[in-house]
């Protein structure tokens, strides 16, 4: 599926479990500028569930999600504030 | 004679020196690096900030822990020379190696978070440990938030610990009623592993603890007592105990073997450091997925031992010690007397039993038995 958003940074955080994936996500957004869009890779199942709800609370915005081969999953958010 | 150096005097680097002193008879020489000549039992920090332990019990001579076939070296690392297989300390003189144990641990780093060491209180080291209990001594009441300020750190389940102490402590002191306590952690639930959170979740709401969760720390505002969370979330506070950021060892930071966060690089089954075969790590030095504690050291130290023993012997690996699967034991604190215990490993996530008796007298009972099973390696 192609994506027709810039990425400005892709975390790959493939082969780490629970809460690592999205420790990472958050740790990119802290460093990012408003506006900037980040993607994170990840296999973990909880993430479908973890990353939208923590992206909601922060009050980003969740551009979606897209198959990454396999079970892995890529997660796409914007920074909105 | 082989070379082997170990760095770290906690209980990943005591055991290997001892492990490997006791295998290796006088088949090579091993030397441990440590900063400190005090061996500490860091899971007793918990218990100083409520006056039921006496700091001073919790430390011992580290000399007086090692095999006398290990030599001991007092001095801090300031960087690793790789390519010449060799440890710079400090004081300016260097150590090379044959085989390199990474045991260094992990250390709290409350600059990472503006305004948390002016802020908050912690248990993470024994001087914060003994400054908490003094402001505890004092409390008469108010606001108490205890939260986690970044992931990982040491002894996952201390910061639910020290919740479910914290309200013991206060209903005996007959303050429970005139003290709010809110407990904060930066993902979904109250810890990262699902079935612990299922337990310690009601538990916490039994006991009237608010819960604010995906509560990740920004700054502390210590004039007007606010926590603040990257989430946009603000909580007010009379009493903050706040877990600092961790991070590897300061020389591990852009150090070839490790990430920005100074944690190793290591393989999860053998525990050797990525493109080095000569060097192992172990316990919170590393950056496996798996809990930053001692039982996790004390688990893997017999496969290095094995993994290095077998090499300079020329035999193969006993296979029965040859690969780490994760495993760690650890005990849950739930207050009143009781406690429960989490046992898993890389495939087999914890199934926490429900709290009791004899699972808080067997963490007291380990508490005291530390010093002569673990380090010294007869269990």
């Amino acid at each position: 599926m192609s994506n027709p958003v810039q990425i400005s940074k892709e975390i790959d955080a493939r082969g780490s479990f629970c809460p690592g994936p999205l420790m990472e996500l958050i740790r990119a957004v802290k460093a990012a500028n408003v506006g900037e869009v980040i993607a994170v890779l990840s296999g973990d199942p909880g993430s479908v569930k973890d990353i939208p709800a923590w992206v909601t609370k922060a009050g980003h915005k969740f551009l979606g999600m897209e198959d990454a081969g396999g079970e892995v999953k890529r997660f796409i958010v914007r920074k909105a504030r | 004679m082989k070379r082997i150096l170990v760095l770290g005097g906690g209980t990943g680097g005591t055991l290997i020196a001892n492990l490997l002193a006791k295998k290796l008879k006088n088949e090579a020489q091993i030397t441990l690096v440590s900063a400190s000549s005090r061996h500490l039992y860091q899971p007793g920090w918990l218990y100083v900030p409520f006056g039921w332990q006496d700091p001073r019990a919790l430390s011992r001579s580290l000399k007086s822990l090692l095999n006398k076939r290990v030599q001991l070296e007092i001095g801090k690392v300031d960087r690793l020379d790789l390519p010449a297989q060799a440890v710079v300390l400090e004081e300016g003189n260097t150590l090379y190696y044959d085989y390199l144990v990474v045991a260094t641990g992990s250390r709290v780093t409350p600059e990472d978070v503006p305004g948390l060491a002016e802020g908050a209180h912690h248990f993470y080291t024994e001087e914060a440990a003994w400054k908490l209990h003094a402001v505890l001594e004092e409390w008469q009441g108010g606001r108490i938030v205890v939260g986690v300020g970044g992931l990982p750190h040491k002894c996952p389940v201390a910061p639910l610990e020290f919740t479910f102490l914290l309200d013991e402590y206060l209903t005996r002191r007959g303050l429970r009623d005139k003290t709010e306590i809110t407990y904060t952690y930066p993902i979904n639930r109250v810890f990262s592993i699902e079935s612990v959170a299922e337990v310690a979740e009601p538990l916490l709401k039994e006991r009237g603890v608010k819960i604010e969760t995906f509560f990740n720390l920004e700054s502390v505002d210590p004039e007007k007592k606010l926590a603040i969370s990257l989430e946009g979330s603000s909580l007010p506070y009379d009493l903050l105990v706040m877990i600092p950021p961790h991070r590897g060892a300061q020389f591990l930071e852009g150090s070839p073997i490790a990430d920005a966060q100074g944690w190793v690089y290591t393989d999860r089954t053998t525990l050797q450091v990525k493109d080095y075969p000569n060097i192992y790590a172990l316990g919170d030095t590393t950056n496996l997925p798996i809990s930053k504690a001692g039982s996790t050291a004390h688990f893997e130290a017999p496969v290095i031992a094995e993994h290095i023993a077998a090499e300079i012997q020329g035999r193969a690996v006993d296979l029965q010690h040859a690969s780490y699967n994760g495993k760690v034991t650890c005990f849950l604190e739930t207050g009143y007397g009781k406690a429960s215990i989490l046992a898993f490993d890389y495939d087999h996530p914890p199934k926490p039993p429900a709290p009791s008796w004899l699972y808080h007298y067997e963490k007291m009972a380990f508490n005291k038995a530390y010093w002569y099973l673990v380090p010294t390696g007869v269990i």
